[in-house]
């Protein structure tokens, strides 16, 4: 195996230059070396300039999610030596604005996550004296794997349907609306119903699959937005026979 | 020091918004088959069509459906249909393939692993194309 290898870095530098241009650095091919160990070595030794996000190196945090040879990954747990003899090429998420090198702007989805309550709601909040909701492991299977999701939007970066339509609610915070939902705890689902049960919300999904394929810790988006559509179809049809006192 | 570089406290530089190509499906082929699912359903509702005027020549007298016949048999209709059956198979077993992952299924408590789901589906679609093959070439 050779001892180094190629990374081709998308860089943009609004200060410089319009659009983004493609620079190349050679880094150590070292087994235990990941994308993100690449990123550092070239901010180390060639460019201090390069800027990219990341923290915890152990794929939970969500920082580093960047495209590798196009694919949506998180670079601290993708092998430089998966990819040899390259070149590799690193460029920022797809589908979202790029503020700097490998930095996308991710406001859009922070406003998204947050229009789908993403906590548990409940009209009738103990005080914290007497505040302790029990739950079996049966309920809490219901939702744990939803409950996974590290809000890192590889799932984002994978969905064509996020890309045509920016006002897709998209993968990640439906697969969060719904494990606030199964949550036995929970009492906020028709809150979320007025988001989700419209065109951009679940209606706007054609389940091409690709966030779940792109996950990196197994939620599978694509089936809880599946699951949801048939929820949000009863309640439809719920709404439309019954009167509203009965719903 | 040039005028761009020069920037009060809180503007931003601007964003680099990426084009997305209208061939953005070309190069991935994961996005290729989705694509190729998708215009499948064109070829279910030329199915559907092709049914509905066979029903209307059945309803009919001899001589329409006689010509309802002679139509079918038209090498361009042929191949339409060889297309459209291609078409209607993919669209049955990607949607087979996809099922579990829409469906939570649960029997006594236990959820049906999807394998089970998904092979029912196909058990469902031998067992109907037996009966079909039955009536039509067992009677």
């Amino acid at each position: 195996m050779a001892d180094r290898i190629t990374l081709e870095v998308t860089r943009y530098q609004p200060e410089l230059s319009t659009a983004p241009e493609v620079e190349s650095y050679e880094v150590p091919l070292r087994p235990e070396w990941t994308v993100l160990d690449g990123l550092n070595y070239i901010k180390d030794q060639h460019d201090g300039t390069l800027s990219y996000r990341w923290s915890c190196r152990m794929g939970i945090c969500g920082s580093c999610g960047m495209s590798v040879n196009g694919d949506p990954k998180l670079t601290c747990g993708t092998f430089l030596s998966g990819y040899a003899p390259g070149p590799i090429r690193v460029a920022p998420l797809a589908n979202f604005p790029v503020i700097r090198d490998l930095i996308v702007d991710i406001s859009d989805f922070l406003k998204k996550l947050v229009r789908v309550t993403p906590w548990i709601s409940r009209p009738d909040e103990r005080p914290v004296s007497e505040r302790e909701y029990l739950q079996t492991p049966a309920e809490m299977e219901e939702y744990q794997q939803f409950s996974m999701c590290i809000n890192c939007m590889l799932c984002y970066s994978a969905c064509p349907i996020y890309a045509l339509d920016p006002e897709f609610i998209g993968p990640a915070a439906i697969a969060l609306a719904q494990r606030y939902n199964l949550d036995s705890r929970d009492a906020g689902a028709h809150l979320r119903l007025d988001v989700l049960n419209t065109p951009d919300g679940v209606w706007a999904c054609t389940f091409v699959g690709e966030c779940t394929t792109a996950c990196p810790k197994d939620v599978d988006p694509a089936a809880a937005i599946q699951r949801y559509k048939l929820t949000a179809a009863m309640e439809s049809v719920k709404g439309f026979l019954l009167p509203r006192g009965a719903r | 020091m040039t005028d761009h570089l020069v920037r009060d406290a809180g503007e931003r530089a601007p964003l680099y918004r990426p084009h997305v190509s209208r061939l953005w499906w070309v190069h991935r082929r994961s996005y290729r088959l989705f694509v190729l699912r998708e215009l499948s359903s064109v070829f279910v509702a030329w199915f559907v069509v092709f049914l509905l005027l066979f029903l209307r020549a059945v309803g009919q007298d001899d001589a329409a459906y006689q010509r309802f016949l002679d139509w079918a048999a038209n090498p361009f209709v042929i191949a339409v249909n060889v297309v459209a059956l291609a078409f209607v198979l993919l669209h049955a077993v990607t949607w087979f393939n996809l099922a579990p992952q829409a469906m939570v299924v649960r029997l006594r408590g236990r959820r049906i692993p999807p394998r089970m789901i998904m092979l029912s589906q196909y058990a469902a679609w031998v067992a109907v194309s037996a009966v079909v093959a039955w009536l039509l070439v067992g009677r």
